[in-house]
């Protein structure tokens, strides 16, 4: 088991409180909003008082507890290819199921779609397949790809009155109630707050050793500014409490909590790009956290919102500040933009390597991810790691394969590190695919 | 020769020219010409040829080439398309095109854009997400302002004026490409046995890069000369094909289905050169670019790739089998193709309440191995044959 910080426990809270408030959504006559989690808009759904549902945190919560793969056949069965994004599966094969949640309670269904994709295609795709499910209400917000790596001020007008004459609407409708701008704008406010503590846990990691650990560790952290917590009190609790842990270890000079204690001889400091296996979490951790590789920065924290990178809401202009959210989400960025970024972090947060998780299910990150690897290389002169697996079906992930990768690529920034690269037994092209 | 194997065989030569050798020779042909490429499935051909810029559909390579270098910026579980195009691109086979448009199809022709603006730093690279919503006068306005924009840019690099008098006559043009399209679409259906599979799809194919009034001649020299083949019908049942909107099939599995007992009578495997709903209109305020922006947001013909704004994709489907009087569909997607997989079974569940009976099979771009799908239509055109199921 990992040792739980106060935080953990306290997230764990959270999240059973938010399980038991959607157990009761239906008796208390609260809408059910089902939405996704990058570019979602919390705050909006928070004013109209309604209980949001992110079926990407059901289908990971689900694969943490491993309950995904029989959920994913189960689509399978039924006509799904087994070509396509496993998430999708996940939920679809739960509903079929049931529609019962990772805790055990059962998911109501949904008074709203509310279909926002940023960052990826599949998004809408789901959603059509929910909606012949369900024939209930969708809202449909189409925030277009930053292709070219400016947001303008065309996109954003275009989101803004998408949210006035589409989104809010239909919320008003489902909800009963009137939007109340002030009250968005307090959310907004509490939202900011959360985010700098955020902001400043991720870049805590700037210290050596670190303290956290911004990919393994990162995912909690995470946890609740990308869903349903953003612009609440509790966030900001809970991101107080988190920002106050770390400064405790930074003054004690303590690295994050892993699979097996405190890392604190950390002899890798890494980057990683993609989202994690969640089928077999910790294993996937241990096999880093036992050779000493600590994440000091990663890219899947910024597909909810790229606060590590200086993005915060903003009261003062409430519907722009959310268009800008879900335009900035980091899988809505090109390529070009997304490999920078990784290069900075590398040089920001005085990396050793980077390693690229690349996921079967998601085309959004996949696809293109071995020229980011080249590109990312070229800019830092570094060569990185790239190993593969899928989110939630545990029939890709090999544990052993993942391991031998991860370790001859440690073994050869080791020798690179101690001026032996050109000698070295493992050369980056060994490490790839 | 006779005037059909005369246009077949052209078609051969121009769908064989990879490297893009006569959109060179258009270009050299006239001044202040633009070759723009565009990829699978939307594609502002109007604008594009009002400013001068011939639109190239690129739809990857297909079996032309052997892809290697491209394999190496693409994992085993994501579709052939952008290898192919990768490979095509560095081979230099797209080296008569100015730029690209990459539209928001699916996350990989996205993210491919990227990987183009890192690789060919020398093509004019725009992204276009056309509106999903249902929201219909903020999509007009955003879409307005891309065309606009892209309209502007592309007649500053061709030298000519961005003029509504150019837009006009660039409707007019592709209307009756469009409506040549139409024709050609109707024929096949009325008499699949004189116009087979194969040869439409080459003269579909040759609209990717031809200006669209030669195409329009050419389409109406073909079906006359098709159409007085004279053929007899053969005991084959009629299908669609469906999902193979992106990512093409290779010709001769096309011709595999056919000769296992199947008349390919609908399909959208060219879809982008089709006309997807009623063409442009310009009203009485005399605004082309509002028509184009229109003609796109009320575009009728349903795609895996846009939003199923009311949920209809399957009974439209139903509605197709009928128009086109199919015995059944024929489900071919890409291998790994999310937009197309993602549809499939949502689609079928829609069959399976009209008893319209259907197969699927997968494939990519290279297969050479024809014999498991060949074997497959046979036994679906068979089955539906001897007892109307399959
Ligand atoms: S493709 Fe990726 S981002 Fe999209 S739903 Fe699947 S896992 Fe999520
Ligand atoms: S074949 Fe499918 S997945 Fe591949 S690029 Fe085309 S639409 Fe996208």
């Amino acid at each position: 088991m990992i040792k739980k910080e106060a935080s953990m426990e306290a997230q764990k809270e959270l999240l059973a409180g938010y399980f038991a408030r959607l157990g009761r959504a239906r008796e208390e006559k609260r809408p059910v909003v089902y939405t996704f989690v990058p570019g979602n808009l919390t705050e909006l759904m928070a004013a109209f008082d309604v209980a949001p549902v992110y079926p990407e945190v059901n289908a990971l919560q689900s694969a943490m507890r491993q309950r995904s793969t029989g959920f994913i056949r189960e689509a399978e069965r039924a006509g799904h290819s087994e070509d396509v994004c496993s998430y999708v599966k996940c939920d679809l094969g739960m509903l079929m199921k049931g529609n019962v949640g990772p805790t055990g309670d059962a998911i109501p269904p949904p008074d709203l779609l509310l279909l926002s994709f940023t960052g990826c295609f599949t998004f809408m795709k789901w959603f059509e397949l929910l909606r012949e499910q369900y024939q209930c209400e969708v809202a449909m917000l189409h925030v277009p790809y930053v292709g070219d790596g400016v947001v303008t001020d065309a996109m954003r007008a275009y989101v803004v009155e998408q949210l006035q004459r589409e989104v809010i609407p239909k919320l008003e409708k489902v909800s009963g109630k009137r939007l109340d701008l002030d009250r968005l704008r307090e959310s907004l406010a509490r939202s900011r707050r959360a985010e700098e503590d955020l902001a400043w846990v991720f870049r805590s990691a700037r210290r050596r050793p670190s303290p956290i650990d911004a990919y393994f560790g990162g995912v909690y952290y995470i946890g609740p500014i990308f869903t349903s917590f953003r612009g609440s009190e509790d966030a900001c609790r809970y991101y107080a409490m988190l920002r106050a842990e770390v400064e405790e270890r930074l003054a004690a000079g303590l690295g994050p909590t892993t699979p097996d204690g405190s890392l604190d001889d950390q002899r890798f400091r890494l980057v990683i790009e993609g989202p994690p296996n969640w089928t077999s979490f910790r294993d996937f951790w241990k096999i880093f956290s036992d050779e000493g590789a600590v994440a000091v920065a990663s890219t899947y924290t910024q597909v909810g919102g790229t606060y590590e990178r200086g993005f915060r809401h903003d009261p003062a202009r409430p519907l722009e500040s959310l268009a800008d959210y879900c335009l900035s989400c980091y899988t809505n960025l090109p390529l070009p933009q997304r490999s920078r970024m990784l290069a900075d972090m590398v040089t920001e947060y005085e990396a050793d390597g980077f390693v690229i998780h690349s996921v079967k299910s998601c085309n959004s990150f996949s696809a293109g991810q071995l020229h980011m690897l080249r590109e990312v290389e070229r800019m830092t002169g570094i060569p990185g790691g790239f190993i593969e697996s899928d989110l939630v079906d545990a029939r890709y992930y090999g544990h052993a394969n993942i391991k031998n990768r991860i370790e001859s690529y440690l073994q050869m920034l080791a020798a690179r590190r101690g001026g032996l690269a050109a000698t070295a037994g493992a050369t980056p092209a060994e490490v790839r695919p | 020769m006779t005037t059909i194997d005369t246009i077949v065989h052209d078609l051969e030569a121009r769908f064989d020219d990879v490297a893009l050798g006569h959109v060179r020779t258009w270009k050299q042909a006239g001044p202040n010409r633009l070759a723009i490429g565009c990829l699978p499935v939307f594609a502002p051909r109007e604008v594009l040829w009002a400013a001068n810029a011939l639109p190239v559909f690129v739809r990857g390579a297909g079996d032309r080439i052997e892809t290697i270098r491209g394999d190496a910026y693409y994992q085993s579980y994501i579709c052939h398309l952008p290898r192919s195009m990768l490979e095509l691109g560095l081979l230099g086979h797209l080296d008569a095109l100015d730029g690209m448009i990459f539209p928001n199809t699916c996350d990989v022709i996205r993210n491919l854009s990227g990987v183009w603006q890192s690789t060919f730093p020398q093509h004019v690279v725009r992204f276009i997400d056309p509106p999903q919503t249902a929201e219909p006068a903020s999509a007009a306005a955003y879409l307005r302002h891309e065309l606009t924009t892209l309209f502007r840019d592309l007649c500053a690099r061709s030298g000519v004026a961005p003029t509504a008098a150019r837009l006009h006559a660039a409707i007019a043009d592709l209307a009756a490409a469009h409506a040549g399209a139409r024709d050609l679409a109707n024929a096949r259906r009325e008499q699949p046995w004189n116009l087979p599979i194969d040869e439409v799809y080459l003269l579909r194919r040759a609209a990717d890069s031809m200006p669209p009034p030669a195409w329009t001649e050419l389409a109406r020299a073909y079906i006359a000369a098709a159409s007085a083949r004279g053929r007899k019908p053969e005991d084959r049942i009629r299908v669609c094909l469906v999902g193979a909107f992106c990512e093409q099939p290779p010709r001769a599995l096309l011709r595999a289905a056919e000769r296992a007992g199947c008349y390919i009578v609908d399909d959208d495997l060219t879809v982008g050169v089709e006309p997807n709903g009623p063409d442009p209109t310009v009203g009485d305020d005399g605004d082309p670019m509002a028509a184009i922006v229109d003609a796109w947001l009320h575009a009728t013909r349903p795609s895996a790739v846009r939003y199923d704004q009311h949920g209809q994709a399957g009974r439209e489907l139903v509605e197709r089998v009928k128009v086109n009087r199919a015995d059944g569909v024929l489900f071919a997607a890409p291998s790994f193709c999310d937009p197309a997989l993602l549809d499939q079974p949502r689609l079928t569940r829609v069959l399976d309440q009209h008893a319209v009976p259907y197969t699927a099979f997968k494939y990519s771009e290279n297969t050479g191995q024809f014999q498991a799908i060949r074997e497959q239509a046979g036994t679906f055109a068979d089955s539906v044959k001897l007892w109307g199921t399959a």
